[in-house]
């Protein structure tokens, strides 16, 4: 059985303006395995966050079967936790409060508990030495770390994340990647990872699956070959160039496909 | 990349006495200055005592109306009306102000007379007030009220609604109560905003007490002014006035304080 489990998910918005609708996800279904990482990526607008935010339980969805551990889900639960593209961090709070908010929000651990788990999730992102620091006098790849931190200390089973490096620049989110990597391998969760990097894709993860866009739909999955742990330097290697490479054309390929669909709008 | 030259950056330049303090130093001396041309132009006899005072003469009247006079008990008359009017404005602005901002129906309901009294200079209600409540403390206290209640109220319910998406896409994430979303996102994010009302709500009770206390009864700094102009006694006015002036400066910066230090997280300040 897989740990997470998608089919034939399809979701509908409906345009306020022209009150036509608008078909975000058609039939896509993917699994991930238990402790495996998958990455999805596709053009903007393609659906992916779309379809991260309803795995989530932040969102409806019209048509299919969403699962984890083979049970279905009803909206957001403890077996989930999300690491958003913008740090979402409480402000009036230090990063102990912040990463502690998650488990707070749960109830699922008494304090003593939490008060370990804070302090553990700190020092494997690599924030010892800052508890007692707001957000605002930390970097935005600090930023990102609390972030993660918080989603981990709530003992997911799954772990979404929604281009948590799309904000940093360009060496802040080189070194993250080979961070969350070290991470992930202590940590051992189940990862659904959102981007529209290729490259951080086929770097991070153990399978990727592309989508085009609207509607969104799986167009392929590609298997990576790399072993790990994965020296940053692995992305300099001929295949991972080539699958790279492939991955970009099938992307490429679903581009095009959105001018002969009509942006997926119907009538 | 770490260059040699860093650990001399990062000393701070050393400042002198006069560069810390400039904005301090040129404003006080103003002051001075100031001051003392008005005391020569008044011991000089070139000012109508009819008209206008000197410095020297407030603080004389000062010395006397706080020794003999009736000044302290004015100060306190006037000093808990205000203390009064406005905590009770604080307190229920930020209680009916959390409320409409966080129950968006009751917001619909009660807005438009929010906005239409929002609208009304209060100071237009004071004979309505005069009719209610008296010419004795409640009305004034009523007026300082009115007049403090409502920035609470808009900076509350602004601040309610002022709730940040992220946050709480992140809060429902983590299956976050309404509850929980109220006491942990909302609330706290209120804060500031709550805290610029008290500062304006501190400014307009201040012009609460004296425009009350002009308006019938026979007691406070407001009757000390108003009394001091029918008579003539600018030296009283001037006094009143300044009196008025220095408690809004103290009030305003002790607001401000506040307001900064449950701030802190801020990025701007």
């Amino acid at each position: 059985m897989h740990k997470l489990e998608i089919d034939g998910l399809t979701k509908r918005y409906y345009v306020e303006r022209d009150g036509r609708q608008v078909l975000a996800l058609s039939n896509v279904s993917l699994s991930v395995g238990d402790g495996e990482f998958v990455a999805l990526v596709g053009p903007s607008g393609c659906g992916k966050t779309t379809l991260l935010n309803i795995v989530a339980g932040l969102l409806s969805f019209d048509l299919g079967t969403v699962a984890i551990d083979g049970r279905q889900i009803a909206g957001p639960g403890i077996d989930r936790a999300v690491v958003f593209q913008h740090p979402s961090l409480l402000p009036w709070r230090t990063v102990v409060g912040n990463v502690r908010y998650g488990m707070e929000l749960q109830k699922r651990f008494d304090r003593a508990t939490m008060r370990e788990r804070t302090a553990r999730f700190i020092s494997l992102v690599g924030l010892a030495g800052f508890e007692r620091h707001y957000p605002s006098e930390l970097s935005g790849g600090m930023q990102q770390r609390v972030n993660l931190a918080r989603a981990l200390a709530s003992d997911p089973g799954v772990l979404l994340m929604d281009e948590p490096f799309a904000a940093l620049d360009a060496q802040t989110r080189e070194h993250m990647q080979a961070e969350l990597l070290k991470i992930w391998s202590e940590a051992r969760k189940t990862v659904l990872f959102i981007t529209h990097q290729i490259n951080e894709a086929v770097y991070l993860a153990d399978r990727i699956a592309v989508m085009s866009a609207r509607p969104g739909r799986i167009k392929g999955i590609f298997d990576v070959p790399f072993e790990r742990p994965r020296p940053l330097k692995v992305k300099r290697d001929a295949r991972f160039v080539e699958l790279e490479d492939s991955i970009w054309q099938l992307v490429e390929e679903t581009r095009a496909d959105r001018h002969v669909e009509d942006r997926g709008v119907m009538p | 990349m770490k260059t040699t030259s860093e650990p001399e950056l990062l000393e701070r330049p050393r400042r002198t006495v006069y560069q810390r303090y400039e904005a301090l130093i040129l404003g006080g001396a103003a002051v001075v200055v100031a001051l003392a041309v008005w005391q020569a132009l008044w011991t000089a006899g070139k000012i109508s005592p009819l008209f206008f005072t000197g410095p020297s003469a407030v603080v004389t009247r000062f010395v006397d109306e706080w020794t003999g006079g009736r000044l302290r008990s004015d100060m306190v008359y006037s000093g808990t009306n205000f203390a009064i009017g406005v905590g009770a404005a604080i307190v229920s602005g930020v209680v009916v102000g959390v409320l409409i901002g966080w129950y968006r129906r009751l917001g619909m309901v009660f807005e438009p007379f929010l906005t239409g009294l929002y609208s009304t200079p209060r100071v237009a209600l004071m004979p309505l007030i005069l009719i209610w409540f008296g010419i004795g403390m409640w009305s004034k206290v009523f007026i300082v009220y009115i007049m403090a209640f409502f920035p609470v109220l808009i900076n509350t319910i602004g601040g309610v609604k002022a709730i940040d998406a992220d946050l709480l896409r992140a809060a429902r994430a983590f299956r976050a109560s309404d509850w929980q979303i109220f006491t942990t996102v909302a609330l706290p994010g209120a804060v500031p905003f709550i805290l610029t009302g008290v500062r304006q709500a501190v400014a307009l009770g201040l012009i609460g007490v004296v425009v009350g206390e002009m308006y019938g009864g026979s007691e406070g700094i407001g009757y000390m002014v108003n009394y001091g102009g029918q008579t003539f006694q600018t030296d009283a006015v001037f006094l009143g006035v300044v009196i008025i002036a220095f408690a809004g400066i103290v009030l305003t910066w002790l607001a401000e304080r506040l307001e900064r230090r449950f701030s802190r997280w801020r990025p701007e300040r």
